[in-house]
């Protein structure tokens, strides 16, 4: 251990660590406005200075290790003095219509500059070019705003692997951005939003819905529908000063009955139809290779996430055939609401309205992609983040803390717990082998709470294998075959997967895949700042809706059954679901920039 | 001005702004891809494999940069990140003789922009610009190290010290004529 004074108090900390992270571990607050949690410093933005007794300059603590015998201070006036001008530099050329921006309420930058104190503009004289880029149906980019900070390059560098960021030209005139000034629509960006995650001012933002839902909502002609994913019930009450991880279903369908929406449905429901559609598939590829000695792509990939889709399409299109034909959970409940729902209603689908609260911006652009329009009409008109759902309620007058708990409608509302932990990665893998366990053997997956430990957790990969004994006869074919899956999540991690398995050094027959780390309870939609720690919160509330329900497991949700006993009369992966709940992909490898 | 990096490379030394006369693209960019397989294991191959295209090409076309994104597996935006980066490197076709007038800290304190804004003047064109008739192009320098020479001027690979902005024309005539007498290309 190293022994170090940090504002008079002595203390010891592990060798190489930083001083930033020494001073958070006791309980001592360092502003920053570069750094992540787990990546390493970059020391950009020089606001988390620190006095070094004996040092000729301040020395930024987000990467300056604690040496044994360090006398720091970090609240000395010269520190405060230094943060000051860092801060008065930022904002002299940082776009500051504050009451325009959709940040005002949680930007670092406002909240820093009023914590130290800054109350009048000190610098003032040329500023950059300000660029807006609104290229894309998912994220806007105001150059205006960026303070450089980078936190963006990295998530789309490391955590992504994506690259669509980088710093462009140098000094005054760098910007943060895609190649030559191009737009985010014209080079391999996946909409994940992580960048929009990690912004700590408005420079990147989700294109907003907020208005053409209101105008929706207004309209008499229109029947106006809405369906939640399972991860916005876990994350909402942040937007509302509740401690992340505290669950809110129910205020959250109240809110949207008072907003004026004419049914609250559930993204749950299609995801437990996904189960039986996704299971049905994997077993039927399985049965192709087993039985009919016939090639089949495994293994077969989970494709709820439209960041994984599209980074698929990109980055790997030889792993086209394996994604899953099923369309997301988001798209398929668009679908069905448009012709299973129209029907039974008696509503012209042209007057229905689909909109979507989703934890997720790419889920944006995955309603405009042109083919998502099987029920003759666009399965999903608007799609909201949870942070715009937050701020629609709040420009309502809802009093969201005082609601009363409301109940989602029927038929398109009851979901089973297995849908809830689609939220979390891991989530639609064990909700898949609960059901497809229990299909193929008869017998209840026998695993406490029906968890499965292994795929649990924010480890980037993880593995598990089961082996299926003693299974009906119609499946005699998957008698003692041992089932292996695994889950990634971070495209980063999705790729070091995928480049094993290409290298044949793994071999699986179902892979799980969520964009974002943690899943879609880190969302590049969620209220802002998603840390581990957040992220663990909303994972466990998640888990407690899973357990809490009685119904556990997709096929037995009976609404599900009526649906495939009403409307989709085939069976998973008939004929009609093939044309509402399945779609195709394009590969986007050789997509031209544009010049 | 040249690094070390780039004496190592295969390529012969040539002056800026001249491409390989006679070669066609494919003949270049089939020349490219054996440099970048050279280079291609090696950390941090992308600023002198830039420089080696640079050379080649004259200039880098983004057709090349984008070539050199997906052969050395590092994202677009970063290789054009590198090459706005540099002044150096140029994304427009170069004049025949390139001015680079360097805003270098020493450059600048002893006249260095009063010494552009004559350049500009004398050349009719903005930084990053090259003249109608291909024969000069303008760029900045961020020091050739030559700082007890303030300010300076290279154009090509001759450094000019202690340039006065009311002799820009004399100091620029001698690569004009060079034009006028004759259009042969030098160490291709």
């Amino acid at each position: 251990m190293v022994k170090i004074t940090l504002n008079q108090n002595i203390i010891d900390v592990a060798p190489g660590t930083m001083i930033l992270e020494a001073a958070r571990q006791n309980g001592i607050d360092i502003p920053t406005l570069c750094f992540l949690e787990g990546k390493p410093p970059l020391g950009a933005c020089r606001v988390c200075l620190v006095e070094i007794e004996g040092g000729k300059n301040l020395a930024a603590a987000c990467s300056t290790p604690a040496q044994e015998g360090m006398i720091i201070h970090t609240n000395s006036k010269r520190v405060r003095d230094a943060r000051k001008m860092v801060v008065e530099m930022l904002l002299s050329e940082h776009e500051g219509d504050c009451q325009y921006c959709d940040r005002s309420e949680d930007c670092e930058l406002k909240k820093l500059a009023h914590d130290l104190g800054i109350r009048e503009p000190h610098y003032e004289g040329e500023r950059p070019r300000r660029l807006i880029d609104d290229s894309s149906p998912a994220l806007i980019r105001d150059s205006g705003k960026c303070i450089k900070c980078r936190r963006c390059v990295t998530v789309c560098n490391e955590v992504q692997r994506v690259g669509a960021l980088f710093p462009q030209n140098r000094g005054y005139d760098t910007v943060i951005g895609p190649a030559f000034a191009l737009g985010l629509e014209d080079v391999p960006c996946v909409q994940c939003g992580q960048c929009a995650a990690v912004c700590p001012v408005g420079a990147i933002m989700e294109r907003s819905h907020e208005d053409a839902v209101w105008a929706a909502l207004e309209d008499p002609s229109k029947h106006v529908v809405v369906q939640t994913a399972p991860a916005i019930r876990a994350a909402l009450g942040e937007c509302f000063d509740f401690p992340a991880g505290t669950l809110v279903t129910g205020k959250m369908v109240t809110a949207l009955r008072q907003m004026g929406f004419d049914a609250v449905f559930d993204t749950n429901f299609t995801a437990d139809l996904t189960i039986m559609e996704e299971g049905t598939e994997l077993l039927l590829r399985l049965k192709k290779v087993l039985v009919d000695k016939q090639p089949a792509a495994l293994p077969q990939f989970s494709s709820c996430s439209p960041g994984w889709i599209k980074f698929t399409e990109h980055f790997y299109p030889e792993f086209l055939p394996n994604l899953s034909s099923c369309k997301s959970p988001q798209q398929m409940f668009g679908a069905l609401a448009k012709t299973f729902y129209a029907q039974k209603k008696g509503i012209d689908p042209a007057n229905i309205v689909v909109v979507s609260v989703m934890p997720c911006t790419a889920k944006k652009f995955e309603a405009s992609r042109p083919e998502m329009n099987s029920s003759g009409f666009k399965d999903v008109d608007y799609v909201l983040t949870t942070r715009e759902l937050g701020r629609m309620i709040q420009s309502a007058g809802i009093q969201f803390e005082e609601l009363q708990e409301g109940t989602m409608d029927s038929p398109l509302g009851l979901s089973s717990g297995a849908a809830d932990i689609f939220a979390n990665s891991g989530g639609v893998m064990e909700a898949a082998i609960r059901t497809a366990y229990e299909i193929v053997t008869g017998r209840e997956l026998p695993l406490e709470n029906l968890h499965i430990q292994p795929l649990a957790g924010l480890n980037g990969i993880k593995e598990a294998a089961l082996t299926l004994e003693k299974v009906l006869p119609e499946w005699s074919f998957l008698e003692g075959v041992e089932l292996k899956v695994a889950v990634a999540h971070s495209l980063s991690n999705a790729a070091a997967l995928l480049d094993r398995i290409k290298a044949g050094q793994a071999q699986y027959h179902f892979v799980e895949v969520m964009t974002c780390p943690g899943g879609c309870i880190g969302g590049g939609g969620q209220p802002r700042f998603t840390t581990d720690e957040k992220r663990r919160a909303r994972i466990q509330a998640i888990y407690k809706e899973d357990e809490g329900k009685e119904l556990r497991k997709s096929h037995e949700n009976p609404d599900i059954k009526k649906l495939y006993e009403e409307f989709l009369n085939e069976g998973p992966c008939g004929h009609k679901s093939h044309k509402l709940l399945h779609t195709h992909y394009t590969d986007r490898s050789q997509q031209k920039d544009t010049e | 001005m040249r690094s070390n990096q780039e004496k190592t490379a295969a390529q012969p030394a040539q002056a800026a702004g001249c491409c390989c006369k006679g070669s066609t693209e494919d003949e270049l960019m089939s020349r490219l891809d054996e440099i970048i397989d050279e280079y291609a294991t090696i950390d941090g191959a992308l600023v002198p494999v830039l420089q080696i295209a640079q050379n080649l090409f004259g200039y880098l076309p983004k057709t090349v940069l984008k070539h050199i994104s997906k052969r050395l597996n590092i994202p677009y935006s970063q290789v054009s990140g590198v090459v706005s980066f540099y002044s150096f490197f140029s994304t427009t076709p170069q004049g025949k003789n390139v001015v680079r007038v360097c805003l270098g800290t020493a450059c600048y304190v002893r006249g260095g922009k009063e010494v552009l804004s004559a350049m500009q003047k004398a050349l009719g064109i903005n930084v990053g610009e090259t003249t109608e008739d291909r024969v000069f192009s303008l760029e900045v320098g961020r020091c050739f190290g030559a700082c007890g020479l303030a300010p300076v001027v290279m154009i090509n690979d001759n450094v000019h010290q202690r340039v006065k902005p009311t002799k820009i024309r004399e100091l620029l005539s001698p690569y004009r004529e060079a034009k006028e007498e004759g259009k042969e290309d030098k160490g291709c």
